[in-house]
């Protein structure tokens, strides 16, 4: 390469006509190196504003509508997120907002062309879907996560009104099911699904309907079925689609019968596209070996839903040996995983999670060998969570050292502050070998007894770090100090249950500017610090969440429940509940 | 924000938001501005495997960052706060900082890396082990105390005691912090971190079925899983109750126990409920009325279920451990109305079409 000089790059930039920069662009995916090529020069900035047609909107409080559709008029896809990720655990209380009312509303308005939208932890209104079912006549994708506020009417209307729907992905909603009938709402003449995932849908689906719509769809790529489908009826739709690539299937329990059996596997068999299975509702093991014959091809298994033992879980997966990400709950036990880090070498992502969270006995010998086993089997290991009873830091340590590119690591030890159980010592040298060795850490979740030496650790190491999620954890200031002063990429970070506070925050105001927001529940903020945080920095968000009643009545220094903390150009948001207060 | 000079720089972003800078903030700065090259190099070594005099010297090292600057009333406070969870001095006067000097020198907070055999092993130990521990220890224990030993708590509580004594100026801070209230009083919200979704699949998945357990039971189309000792609870919701409850069904081992159960569960809920809608004086006679004869058809009511196939079944036809396998959700009917619906019948028929939606 040659090295130019700036003068000479940006003679050349100018010289490009507008229309060969455009079409250059367009080959740039990513959000971010949009984004830097738009602060280049003037020119760029603005030659890249109108071809932008994908815009990703990580809190959907950090930006008005308006600015969004000033600034990127030819918009086609939008992803928008709502509420705090602790909404995921119950701490976000209901009501709190992220309604996505008033975006659908403007951007009826504004993109009339809109082909996509994806929400995350958003309130949706079955008004919402209806409006937005009319409003964009070529929409295409309409993908849901951990949404609730609809039910199935709304569905109804976006089934009815959107001809040129592609996909519809409902992962984890809470939607309200008042009908299976829904699914007779798309048109006769519909033939364009590629995606439909109604597998978080608790009530009756009209199976008659079903069968029809996947009979004529033939793009019809990924399925996801919800529980309330049985086993026979699954095996009447995969046969009628055998080109599926993804299926979810509904409850895979049934008297075990020789002709079912049969029927599953030969139905089974004729999907050679299929890469990856999930569903598995209410399991009768007896039916797993009729998946055999599609385990070599699958990429992707997850079988946290099912509620199988050992011997036929292992049984399962380690046919399945080109997996490359796999979900299971903790019945798979040490001796299982082992068996997984034998047979499955391209495995990246592996979730563990457990099947009796609550319960206060162990019933499966689930421990961190089973991790250690992955980790020293499975090379290309990126994306870890686990949910475990025991841990010690030399597990930790031989995990980081054999999984140099994780990526994600998150570890749960499910009763907080349990220390190593060899030592009886804090964890904090096994996440510090984490975040030592895994240079490319971008997420990580703490667990375990941890005083303020492993903040320090992850300040000082976690140079890539974007979320972290910490809870009982530290001892001081200190801790939180480590981490805002030190994790540079730092975009998402929320706390609970840690003594951390005032001091800490206000020394490293500016840091949360550069962040996406700050969640402290139950921690050691004042609300006078949250009052100067405010003052401080007037391009923040500081939101206080007091469920208690009477907010005005508390002195300046009691320690507030709740804080959420985001940077925005909106200002102060207008939905607020009661119980919520910006500073 | 780059490297130590970050450091230095959020010292004085923080200067700057105090108008006017008191002591504890002076303190601060001291705390904060960690000079780099007294900063901690990472050890990775399995737990014990360190020689002793390199453990010694990490052991140093680690009290030069835990007592960090030069004020010796700001060391033992940052020993202090760091061991007493809530305890910051923020506009303490020097009397405050003597008592925590005591406090400091007595539990000193000691880094993991000490060795066990130090001199006042006893108090260090537990206290090393446990620092975050301390001020939850005033009511009934989190879940994480389990496997802490009877004699431990009992050492930890006379740490508690000391410390209370110590340092009376950390108990407003105590009470004004939400989650000690929290931390007193059973399981903590959102801990585990698992979805609602995924608690509802733990809950009403009993235990795993396995191969060999069917191929044993031929008689039966599907064995009953082995009674799981955890609980399986079931939705249950009565006609005229807009509140649903939940039962566990593991809690009971007949029908007869279970409509005893059903009849505690809504009784008073429907007394509550016939209030709202009828005159007062009938409430007293009411709500003595037991709900009965769920079971044979000869009450105002009569109990259902759907099973795991989605189809619904009268409660009392299988045997108890048949139903526990296979029951899905529970549903209290108006007797009246069970003859206009058909039980197990298509579901289809059932539902509302919705396609007006328009």
């Amino acid at each position: 390469m040659v090295t130019r000089s700036p003068y000479s790059s940006s003679l050349m930039a100018t010289s490009f006509p507008d229309e060969v920069l455009e079409h250059v662009f367009s080959f740039v995916d990513s959000d971010r190196d949009r984004n830097a090529i738009s602060l280049v020069c003037k020119s760029w900035y603005r030659i890249e504003r109108f071809c932008r047609r994908r815009i990703f909107v990580g809190n959907c409080y950090a930006v008005s509508p308006a600015i969004v559709f000033r600034r990127f008029p030819e918009v086609r896809s939008v992803a928008l997120k709502g509420k705090p990720h602790f909404a995921d655990f119950n701490l976000v209380p209901y009501n709190w907002g992220g309604n996505v009312c008033e975006w659908i509303k403007e951007m009826a308005a504004a993109y009339p062309w809109l082909e996509e939208l994806r929400l995350k932890r958003m309130v949706v209104t079955d008004d919402s879907l209806e409006l937005l079912s009319r409003a964009f006549k070529n929409f295409k994708v309409l993908v849901m996560v951990s949404c609730e506020g609809f039910s199935t009417n709304g569905l109804a209307a976006i089934a009815s009104n959107c001809r040129n729907l592609r996909e519809l992905d409902l992962q984890e909603n809470d939607v309200e099911d008042r009908s299976g009938q829904w699914l007779n709402c798309f048109p006769e003449s519909y033939t364009s699904l590629v995606s439909l995932n109604i597998a978080c849908l608790s009530g009756e689906v009209s199976f008659s309907a079903l069968e029809r719509l996947i009979a004529r769809c033939p793009n019809l790529k990924n399925l996801g079925l919800n529980h309330d489908i049985p086993l026979d009826k699954l095996a009447n739709l995969i046969r009628r689609a055998p080109q599926l690539v993804d299926l979810g299937t509904g409850s895979f329990s049934a008297e075990p019968r020789p002709q079912l059996y049969a029927k599953l596997a030969s139905a089974f068999e004729g999907c050679k596209e299929l890469k990856s299975l999930s569903g598995f509702w209410s399991v009768t093991p007896t039916f797993l070996p009729a998946l055999y014959p599609v385990c070599a091809g699958l990429t992707s298994l997850n079988m946290s839903y099912a509620a199988v033992q050992c011997p036929e879980l292992t049984k399962l997966i380690t046919k399945c040996h080109n997996l490359q990400r796999l979900l299971v709950l903790d019945y798979i036990e040490d001796t299982g995983l082992e068996a997984v880090a034998a047979c499955c070498k391209n495995l990246q992502e592996l979730r563990v999670f457990p099947s009796d969270p609550f319960g206060t006995e162990q019933r499966v010998s689930l421990t961190e060998q089973g991790l250690v086993a992955i980790s020293e089997g499975c090379q290309k290991l990126n994306s870890v969570l686990y949910f475990c009873h025991q841990m010690s830091n030399a597990a930790l340590l031989t995990v980081a050292r054999n999984s140099p590119n994780l990526t994600r690591f998150r570890l749960c030890i499910i009763e907080p502050r349990t220390p190593d159980y060899l030592t009886q010592e804090p964890l904090d040298t096994g996440f510090g070998a984490i975040v030592k060795f895994c240079k490319d850490l971008q997420r990580l979740s703490l667990s375990g007894l941890l005083t303020d030496r492993v903040f320090e650790y992850i300040g000082t190491h976690a140079r890539k770090l974007e979320m972290l999620s910490v809870a009982f954890a530290g001892d001081s200031d200190m801790a939180l100090h480590h981490i805002l002063s030190g994790c540079k990429s730092l975009r998402k970070l929320e706390i609970r249950d840690c003594p951390f506070g005032d001091k800490a925050i206000l020394a490293n105001a500016a840091k949360f500017e550069t962040m996406r927001s700050l969640w402290m529940s139950s921690c050691s903020v004042s609300l006078r610090a949250c009052k100067m945080l405010a003052e401080k920095m007037p391009r923040l968000n500081v939101e206080v969440i007091d469920e208690r009643g009477q907010p005005e009545s508390r002195p300046e220094d009691c320690h507030v429940e709740k804080l959420y903390v985001y940077r925005s150009i909106a200002g102060p948001r207008s939905d607020m509940p009661e119980f919520v207060r910006t500073m | 924000m780059g490297g130590s000079s970050n450091r230095d720089g959020s010292c004085k972003q923080f200067l700057d938001l105090v108008p006017n800078g008191r002591e504890w903030m002076v303190r601060d700065r001291e705390n904060f501005g960690v000079p780099e090259d007294r900063k901690l190099e990472l050890r990775l070594a399995p737990p014990g495997d360190w020689a002793p005099s390199e453990n010694a010297g990490s052991r140093d090292k680690d009290d030069s960052i835990l007592s960090l600057g030069s004020f010796p009333n700001s060391s033992k406070n940052t020993a202090a706060a760091g061991a007493k969870r809530g305890f910051v001095d923020t506009e303490g006067g020097s009397s405050g900082g003597n008592q925590n000097q005591k406090l400091s020198s007595g539990v000193s907070f000691s880094s993991p890396w000490s060795s066990p055999s130090t001199p006042h092993s006893t108090l260090q130990k537990t206290h090393q082990h446990n620092p975050a521990f301390l001020p939850f220890q005033t009511g009934p224990k989190l879940p994480a105390l389990g496997q802490e030993s009877a004699k431990a708590n009992g050492a930890k509580a006379e740490l508690l005691n000391h410390e209370k004594k110590a340092c009376p100026a950390a108990s407003p801070a105590n009470a004004s912090n939400p989650s000690h209230a929290r931390g007193t009083s059973g399981p903590v919200v959102g801990w585990p971190p698992i979805r609602s979704f995924r608690k509802n699949i733990a809950s009403s998945s009993s235990k795993p079925a396995s191969e060999s357990q069917i191929g044993a039971g031929k008689s039966v189309e599907k064995l009953p899983e082995q009674p799981a000792k955890k609980g399986l609870f079931v939705k249950i919701n009565m006609d005229g109750v807009p509140i649903g409850r939940k039962v566990d069904l593991k809690a009971y081992d007949s029908y007869e126990k279970l409509s005893c159960a059903v009849d505690e569960l809504f009784r008073g809920l429907l007394a509550a409920q016939k209030d709202s809608s009828t005159a007062r004086s009938q409430k007293d006679t009411e709500e003595r009325v037991a709900i009965s004869g769920l079971l044979d058809g000869t009450g105002e009511y009569t109990l259902v279920y759907e099973d795991n196939e989605g189809d619904r079944m009268l409660v009392g036809d299988v045997p108890w451990e048949m139903f526990v396998s296979t029951v899905k959700r529970l549903r209290v009917l108006k007797s009246s109305e069970l003859s206009a619906l058909s039980l197990g019948s298509n579901k289809q028929d059932k539902l509302q079409p919705v396609c007006g939606v328009r």
